[in-house]
């Protein structure tokens, strides 16, 4: 860490919110150093205001540095960059000219046990991650949640030491993306924020809070309003930005559909004063995307945020007093937040609709309603007081129409979904 | 919810594999086998070999549906399979697998022959309804089950894969 020249790493959290519009970032990941050094050159020379990204290989993610020794010797494709098995050099050479002050760079990875992911990145000369205890645990493996939250204490801890060396390390919640689809909106909201204050008891300052991109705008509108409201209420530091994901379920196939759900989620971004987007692209249906989708994604979305307006729209809402009331049942639980995280998936008062993690209590359930907003069918034991639905009971081909609701929407022919008023 | 009798006909277990973090496959497979009249244990994505096979010794199921669609399903499924027919206590158990079990679609034939040879009673390979799983699955009621299980290994080639996806 002493080795890091802080002249050279960038102030992630400080760089978006100053950069005087929408900051758009790709997802993107090339096994190849070669490849991914041009991806960041590609990006950083998109027109758009860019930040660059290197995702890891799903080996990495989970740990298994032999997978990715054995897929480089036999020269199959990684779906990442193992930044855990190349040599800081490597990497250094990677940013070179390239990541810096004023263009930063954020590794995306996924991991429920990051410890060496940390340690590579910090090695690299960045500082800027992202992720969460509850977030990068839940949905994609069988890591128990006791384990995630331990390790990812002690990784934000040390993490947190990079400002010893004058440096301010930048941290993004992934809470507001579970499972991608059917969570209503007040307990994405509620995890990103209680992972941003697990990060700040932790020692970091500087965040970013998620919210993926639902079923339908008006809904979008009032849950990211909500999560502005909630953080400027319970952050102790103003260093927070909010990123909107572009819809990470089931994407349209036709180019027309995937353009007209990416330009909703920026005018999403811009309605609610979001400072940072992450993209998908024409491809995201089929395959991972290239270089060129990536810059043609960032710059569509950089044109439909310089034509949308910020609304004004009220920040009190159903949404925002789900959420309040969730967040504060867990900070109830214990004083220290990761206990309290423990102790709400236990007894069901955070239950992510459909997530079949031993930690998950498997008891609620989410669905679209006829106007398009996602609801809770069955709330478990979430702790919300009064019915906020009407019961009813999932059916297999229930669950099929809902999660296909938005690719059918966006690649109708003239899809009904074109500009919201006063949008 | 499908209007027949209240009691479960019986369990399945529902289960990826150890390579395979994809969860809403699982989830619609659970849904469906529910409203056939069955009570489902769901392992969920990333089931280590051990989990699934102790987990179907200790609940004695009447079925155990394996979905996979990472592309190794066939490596993954093929040790699976032979972990669990060592096992002389879940002698006679159902056990089908399905979803996109290659990378490359060419394979699928044989791919679905190897898997069958192991040990699997029915191989859904990708692209086709689910009438047919629901048909299997149906047939294994109590008052139905003797006639049923011969004729299934050549015959039942639908799809277990709802298209569905989703990672970080």
């Amino acid at each position: 860490m002493s080795s890091l020249d802080r002249r050279r790493v960038a102030d992630f959290g400080a760089f978006v919110k100053a950069a005087g519009g929408l900051v758009v970032q790709p997802r993107m990941g090339f096994g190849s150093p070669e490849r991914m050094r041009a991806g960041l050159a590609a990006t950083k020379s998109a027109d758009a205001r860019t930040v660059g990204t290197i995702t890891l290989d799903s080996y990495t993610r989970v740990g298994d540095h032999e997978a990715v020794v054995d897929a480089l010797r036999q020269g199959v494709g990684l779906n990442g960059y193992p930044i855990v098995h190349y040599d800081r050099a490597v990497t250094e050479r990677v940013l070179d000219g390239i990541g810096g002050p004023d263009f930063p760079v954020q590794v995306r990875h996924g991991s429920a046990q990051p410890r060496d992911i940390f340690a590579a990145l910090v090695a690299s000369g960045m500082s800027a991650t992202e992720g969460g205890p509850v977030s990068y645990c839940l949905p994609y493996g069988r890591t128990r949640l006791a384990d995630s939250v331990a390790e990812w204490a002690a990784c934000v801890e040390s993490f947190a030491r990079l400002r010893e060396v004058g440096v301010e390390p930048h941290l993004e919640t992934f809470g507001g993306c579970m499972m991608g689809q059917l969570c209503p909106p007040s307990e994405l909201v509620a995890i990103s924020v209680l992972e941003a204050l697990f990060f700040h008891a932790h020692g970091v300052r500087s965040v970013s809070v998620s919210y993926a991109q639902q079923t339908n705008h008006d809904q979008d509108v009032e849950a990211v309003l909500a999560l502005r409201r909630l953080c400027a209420e319970l952050l102790p530091h103003p260093d927070w930005h909010v990123v909107v994901y572009a819809y990470m379920g089931l994407y349209p196939v036709t180019p027309e559909g995937a353009y007209r759900l990416l330009g909703k989620a920026a005018e999403l971004a811009v309605a609610t004063g979001s400072e940072r987007l992450i993209v998908k692209t024409v491809a995201e249906s089929r395959r991972i995307p290239t270089v060129e989708e990536n810059v043609s994604a960032l710059e569509h979305a950089a044109r439909v945020a310089e034509r949308s307006r910020p609304l004004s729209g009220p920040a009190d809402s159903a949404t925002y007093q789900e959420a309040r009331t969730l967040i504060e049942a867990v900070l109830n639980l214990h004083p220290d937040i990761g206990t309290a995280l423990r102790t709400a998936f236990a007894r069901g008062y955070l239950d992510v609709p459909y997530c079949l993690h031993p930690d998950n209590a498997g008891r609620t359930r989410g669905y679209i309603d006829d106007r398009g907003w996602l609801r809770w069918a069955d709330t478990g034991r979430l702790p919300l007081g009064r019915a906020v639905s009407s019961p009813r009971t999932v059916t297999a081909g229930g669950l099929l129409a809902d999660l296909s609701h938005v690719r059918r929407a966006y690649d109708a022919p003239h899809a009904q979904v074109e500009p919201v008023a006063g949008v | 919810m499908t209007g027949v009798d209240v009691r479960p006909a019986g369990t399945v277990v529902v289960s990826g594999v150890s390579s395979d973090a994809h969860t809403w496959n699982l989830v619609y497979l659970q849904l469906l086998i529910e409203e056939l009249g069955f009570e489902v244990v769901n392992l969920g994505p990333c089931v280590p070999d051990e989990l699934l096979v102790d987990t179907c010794a200790r609940v004695r199921p009447v079925m155990v549906v394996v979905s996979s669609v990472n592309g190794h399903g066939h490596v993954d499924g093929l040790r699976l399979i032979r972990a669990l027919r060592t096992r002389v206590e879940l002698d006679g158990v159902v056990a089908v697998i399905g979803g996109k079990l290659g990378i490359d679609d060419g394979d699928a034939e044989q791919n679905a022959a190897k898997l069958v040879a192991a040990g699997y009673d029915a191989v859904f390979a990708d692209g086709a309804g689910v009438g047919d799983f629901r048909a299997l699955v149906r047939s294994l009621r109590p008052e139905l089950r003797p006639e049923l299980r011969p004729d299934l290994r050549r015959e039942l080639r639908p799809d277990l894969r709802p298209e569905l996806e989703e990672s970080a």
